[in-house]
């Protein structure tokens, strides 16, 4: 191995260890913007060193230098602007399109490759070729729907069509026929065409059964496989640096898309076999099982906010559609300022992705101090005065209490055990489980539906007005 | 089956136990700044197609090169970014506090 060799592994390996120590940072609040910034110098020391191991070899002639720099002036340049100008509550889409982005990468990678093999490399490069071409066009594609119905473009309710578990059967066997064809040497370049464009449809039939609600899940999952396939592509040009940073995101997507799953009592091969309901309930139709709903006009919920000593603000999905984080911040400032306390429960999977509701909430300026996890708030919940639902639904479910419902075992918030609850809600539809919610027809609560934003803007006029 | 392999493989599968053990410590609050962290990670493939590009010859492995260059800096600049103005928000209580007060009583935050 000659010097340069030497210094430019060592770069990688430092570059890797970078990767590494950011992730770790990621621990706490405190240090996890450092965190990134580590990872991010890594990253550009790794391509930093890659870019001189371009200039050393000579290989790369003008035409290469210019792909190379327009394309990645035009990549970042595109990137930058997307993530500079999306909102927060958008937020996870656009993840989704840059794992897109990726897995395509990655893909383009081991297709290239192989195009200039010029005698069969050996079973040790063509698996990995296989598995890269493979999984990056899945995730490609797969990514690319997970996008379009967190944003709307499709539609966000599982998408069944007549056929469509044949189909996905058959492509599933035509990658597997083509991949092992390719391990083998045999197909040439029309085994791997036809294992891509097989994938890129397989991609697509993935995810469309998947209902709205779980594309947090299926992204996690998409981004685990981008990894993998960042590790195969590793495999293939052999180099290091691509093995170890895929295979890292490889095992942390893995594990959070089952802390996901686990927080919604969800198996990932029950929410991957999809058509089970849909997140974006607008079911106006939906009426409830029985029992009486009270609902609650604006001055009551007023009053009842501003003479309780103890509030707890159960933020949801609805919330974040609504992108009502400032109104309810807006809220609970002037009700802090009455001497009111105020905390906001936060469920693993509130929002759209674990976490998210605390990044929308954040921007909003709500001091991480008082958004309170699920354990630390379920005990508190006997002193609170009123408890504020807001786009909440299943999370807050009684029945999850009991065997035998639709999401049982399912942690909640004990929002019921609080003296009184205020529900801020659209309409009586169901969340994703597609089940009553016992909490709106218990007697100590009280609905008021509307919009979130709506909602919270009216509350906060009628706290100024009558209270002053 | 060659040495070198045999090293990746090993270097694959430790970086993979890594992975399951940083990752597994991060608590919930976080696991959206992580996601977006991890998926600008992934975004070294962009070291690959740096790589591929120099070993092309023909239109066709230009245009492949070039596509490969532009999504995978899509990703790496935009996922490092994004994942910046997540953590941005997560600010320590004392400047936070400082902040909320001089932004007190304003009704409408514009974005």
């Amino acid at each position: 191995m000659s010097t340069f060799d030497t210094v430019i592994r060592l770069v990688y390996l430092g570059a890797a260890t970078l990767f590494v120590v950011g992730l770790h940072l990621m621990n706490s609040p405190v240090t996890a913007r450092r965190g990134n910034l580590l990872s991010a110098t890594g990253m550009a020391a790794a391509i930093l060193a890659t870019l001189a191991v371009l200039i050393e070899s000579g290989a790369a002639n003008l035409t290469a230098w210019l792909v190379v720099a327009a394309g990645t002036a035009v990549g970042a340049g595109v990137g930058l602007v997307m993530a500079r100008r999306v909102r927060m509550t958008a937020m996870p889409e656009l993840v989704s399109l840059f794992n897109a982005a990726g897995g395509g990468a990655a893909a383009l990678v081991a297709v290239h490759d192989f195009l200039h093999f010029t005698e069969s490399p050996g079973a040790h490069i063509l698996i990995p070729l296989a598995l890269d071409v493979l999984i990056g066009a899945v995730t490609f594609s797969g990514s690319l729907i997970a996008s379009g119905k967190l944003h709307g473009v499709v539609p966000g309710q599982p998408i069944v069509f007549p056929g469509a578990r044949v189909l996905t059967l058959a492509l599933a066997a035509v990658m597997l026929v083509t991949t092992v064809m390719i391990a083998a040497g045999v197909g040439g370049l029309a085994a791997v065409v036809i294992l891509g464009l097989a994938a890129l449809a397989f991609g697509v039939t993935m995810v469309l059964p998947i209902g709205g609600a779980d594309m947090p899940v299926v992204i996690s999952l998409l981004n685990a496989f981008t990894g993998t396939a960042v590790a195969m592509a590793g495999f293939v040009i052999g180099n290091d640096v691509l093995i170890t940073a895929g295979a890292l995101v490889g095992a942390s997507g893995a594990i959070l898309t089952k802390l996901m799953a686990d927080a919604m009592n969800r198996s990932i091969g029950n929410i991957m076999l999809g058509g089970f309901g849909t997140g974006d309930s607008t079911g106006t139709a939906a009426g409830t099982g029985g029992g009486q709903v009270r609902t609650v006009s604006a001055d009551d919920a007023a009053i009842q906010l501003a003479y309780a000593s103890k509030v707890v603000i159960v933020p949801g999905y609805g919330l974040a559609a609504a992108q009502a984080q400032h109104q309810v911040h807006e809220l609970a400032s002037l009700l802090e300022a009455r001497g009111v306390e105020v905390s906001y429960a936060i469920h693993p999977v509130a929002g759209r992705m674990p976490g998210h509701m605390n990044v929308l909430l954040a921007e909003a300026n709500v001091p991480y101090s008082q958004l309170k996890e699920m354990d630390e708030i379920n005990p508190e919940f006997p002193q609170v005065d009123v408890a504020l639902v807001i786009g909440a639904n299943d999370v807050t479910n009684p029945a999850a209490r009991r065997p035998g419902t639709a999401i049982s075992g399912m942690p909640i918030l004990d929002v019921d055990k609080a003296k009184s609850v205020i529900v801020v809600k659209r309409s009586m539809g169901h969340g994703y489980a597609g089940i009553d919610n016992e909490l709106y027809t218990d007697p100590k609560t009280g609905m008021y539906f509307a919009d979130a934003k709506k909602a919270l803007a009216e509350m906060t006029a009628a706290v100024k007005t009558l209270v002053g | 089956m060659s040495s070198e392999f045999v090293t990746d493989l090993t270097i694959f599968v430790l970086s993979l136990l890594v992975g399951f053990e940083v990752i597994s410590k991060v608590p919930t609050t976080l696991h959206t700044p992580l996601m977006s962290a991890a998926n600008s990670i992934h975004g070294i493939v962009l070291a690959g197609t740096i790589l591929i590009a120099a070993t092309a010859s023909d239109l066709v492995g230009y245009v492949i090169a070039f596509v490969a260059c532009v999504l995978a800096a899509m990703n790496v600049v935009g996922g490092y970014v994004v994942t910046d103005r997540m953590l941005e928000m997560f600010k320590p209580p004392a400047a936070r506090k400082a902040q909320s007060v001089s932004a007190n009583g304003s009704a409408e935050v514009t974005r």
